[in-house]
């Protein structure tokens, strides 16, 4: 086994109050660490450029770190040389920074479509050649079938089956990154519940609990409690939603119209609780914007035993629909080793076996204190991913239940102490995995560089491979079982 | 399955009764679409969806808009794949530069005539995303708009209530 631990490098090392430990490392360790990466010694969870170094954050068993590099007037030993979970995020770096990253593998940009101005150019992308018999190529997207957000699929098929796919997204690029640099924190607040408006509420949280290790910034105890239960809220809104999604690309829209009628109910009493229906804007820096009254927790409580009651129903369904498994059961395998490879949180990782589950693995308030369990399955395929939501669906109304019991009077939202400067990193789980964001803040309050890395960054290529070898015409199907988000990796 | 059947009976229609058109959209498109070809299109549009850059919150509320309590079928509105068949052009998000061309391209592939609606805050002045280098500006600077349907998202009744003001000027 070759590369560094990191269990080794920051053994005696303190972490900040966001639980990552700091270091400054050479990039003989730098490398080496990346070469721990390809072992399995430890996750990567995000890499990024910040004034004039590169940055890594590293996941061990229940300790994590960031590391900085000094650039070489923008070169540095490239990650995803090693590891090519990295290679996405390299690219991205590149296009964004202009960073170097020596021995990359792959020189293609990534975000940068030759349309910024001042950047145009009209250099044709080209993707990875496939070679053989009887191979043809199906182009799809940006723009899709359906209501959904854009970017290219490019098939290459025999027949029916597909050989190989492979992704190009960049399109919803927004400049998120950017806009926050310089920004207040009410702006920022605001700008990072748009990162990806399906999961609003786990990224506000993430910017929120960023900006408040940063700062020493504490939160009340009622809105430590709230937060958890507007998370799960969104995490239940779009689990059912999922369920629906994936039936209904297998034709059996009676599932879907029901799942479609639970998550209605759903929002309906997320406007009525909190004033707006995908709670956007609800969490805050210091705690939470609105106030869950006491007359809302009985249509929260109805609206828990109504899910309960949907969900067992669409099981029972689901159980008794044989043809319906037969296009969910073996369908779009994500094997458990690429998996493990690419760190893949959320449904995706814990269909095919690893039970990584940031509220267990660096649990932060109010999960600290919440008894449930990380669900995983191990089949890998769209019944395992369905599955996995199913039995999400059950923790998760458990845990509500749990935080709506243990609410009691107080503020909801604490005044911010005096601005220092300083920073602050965040891992929350969004419904659809682990979302990490970081910021530094200068001593106005203004943000400097921030950082976002959704789930979907190491969920995607897993698609690309768990495709391989089935029908086109599964193509949506398996799509749907991850959910990966495109604005929320675009930024 | 039959439980579910039986199951709708006993609720009763979870479908909510039609909304009256926003009369703020009826007077925008009374101007826009006053000096515009009209055709009697059978009071029924189909309409292609288009992100042009959203943060996909608007996608979730149209997505909405499918389900049985705002039923949009009903109307005689209708979500179509190609362009080729779409009446109206329903765009979300602040347009990037890498999603211009894209729109550009699917809205001409659609027939004359045809009607451009923006939805969410995004489309008419890019929301939080207004000053980005990465936009190319907001939807009235790439294509025509009709009509705007604001919200950071809409809730789905107000886009109903916009696309039946449309429907009552159009069709």
């Amino acid at each position: 086994m070759t590369g560094t631990a990191l269990a080794d490098l920051i053994a005696g090392n303190h972490a900040g109050p966001d639980g990552y430990v700091r270091l400054d490392v050479t990039s003989d360790v730098w490398t080496a660490l990346a070469e721990g990466c390809a072992a399995g010694q430890h996750d990567l969870s995000a890499l990024w450029v910040d004034e004039g170094r590169v940055r890594m954050a590293l996941n061990g068993k229940g300790r994590r770190a960031i590391l900085s590099l000094k650039t070489d007037k923008g070169a540095y030993p490239s990650v995803s040389v090693h590891h090519a979970p990295a290679l996405r995020l390299e690219r991205a770096m590149r296009d964004l920074h202009g960073v170097r990253p020596v021995g990359l593998p792959d020189g293609r940009p990534w975000l940068d479509h030759g349309r910024w101005p001042g950047r145009e150019s009209t250099a044709r992308y080209e993707f990875l050649r496939v070679e053989g018999d009887d191979l043809h190529q199906v182009a799809v997207g940006p723009i899709h079938a359906g209501i959904i957000e854009p970017g290219h699929f490019r098939f290459t098929a025999s027949g029916e089956t597909v050989v190989r796919l492979e992704q190009r997204f960049g399109y919803t690029h927004k400049g998120v990154e950017r806009l926050l640099q310089g920004a207040d924190v009410a702006r920022g607040a605001r700008i990072a519940s748009r990162i990806s408006g399906d999961s609003t509420v786990a990224y506000a949280w993430a910017f929120a609990r960023a900006v408040e290790t940063a700062l020493g910034w504490s939160v009340p105890p009622r809105a430590v409690l709230l937060r958890g239960i507007l998370a799960e809220l969104e995490r239940l809104s779009h689990h059912i939603n999922d369920v629906g999604g994936i039936c209904n690309d297998a034709g059996v829209i009676t599932i879907n119209a029901r799942c479609m009628l639970q998550r209605e109910d759903v929002l309906l009493v997320a406007a009525a609780c909190f004033g707006h229906r995908l709670m956007m804007d609800c969490v805050v820096p210091g705690g939470v914007a609105t106030d869950l009254s006491q007359d809302g927790i009985g249509p929260i409580r109805d609206l828990l035993a109504r899910l309960e009651e949907t969900r067992a129903e669409i099981l029972r369904v689901y159980d008794g629909l044989p043809s319906l498994q037969d296009r969910t059961v073996t369908t779009g395998v994500a094997r458990p080793e690429l998996v493990r490879q690419y760190a893949a949180g959320g449904f995706v990782g814990r269909a095919s076996g690893r039970a990584f589950d940031t509220r267990k693995a660096f649990p932060y308030g109010p999960y600290d204190r919440l008894d449930f369990e990380a669900k995983t399955r191990i089949d890998g395929d769209v019944d395992a991913r369905l599955q996995v939501r199913m039995d999400e669906i059950v923790e998760s109304l458990r845990m509500v239940r749990e935080l709506l019991d243990r609410l009691e009077p107080g503020d909801i939202r604490s005044e911010p102490p005096p601005f220092v400067a300083g920073e602050g990193a965040a891992l929350i789980e969004a419904f659809r995995g682990d979302a990490f964001l970081s910021v530094t803040l200068d001593s106005a309050g203004r943000l400097g560089r921030v950082h976002i890395r959704d789930a979907s960054w190491f969920q995607w290529p897993i698609l690309e491979a768990a495709i391989e070898g089935n029908i086109i015409a599964d193509f949506p199907i398996c799509n749907k079982s991850f959910n990966c988000a495109y604005s929320g990796q675009d930024l | 399955m039959r439980s579910f059947l039986l199951d709708a009976l006993r609720r009763g229609k979870a479908t909510v009764m039609p909304p009256v058109p926003e009369p703020a959209a009826l007077e925008e498109l009374a101007k826009a679409l006053a000096e515009r070809a009209r055709q009697q299109l059978g009071r029924s549009l189909a309409i292609r969806e288009v992100d042009a850059g959203s943060c996909n919150g608007c996608e979730l509320e149209i997505n909405a808009l499918n389900n049985p309590v705002y039923d949009i079928e009903r109307f005689g509105l209708k979500f179509v794949a190609s362009p080729r068949h779409a009446d109206v052009f329903l765009v979300t998000g602040p347009v990037t530069w890498n999603m211009q061309e894209a729109l550009l391209r699917a809205y001409n592939a659609a027939p004359e005539p045809k009607w451009v609606v923006g939805v969410g805050d995004c489309a008419a002045n890019c929301g939080v995303f207004a000053g980005s280098d990465a936009v190319a500006g907001p939807l009235a600077s790439v294509l025509p708009v009709d009509l705007h349907i604001g919200g950071c998202p809409p809730a789905p009744i107000q886009i109903v209530k916009g696309l039946l003001a449309l429907m009552e000027k159009a069709g």
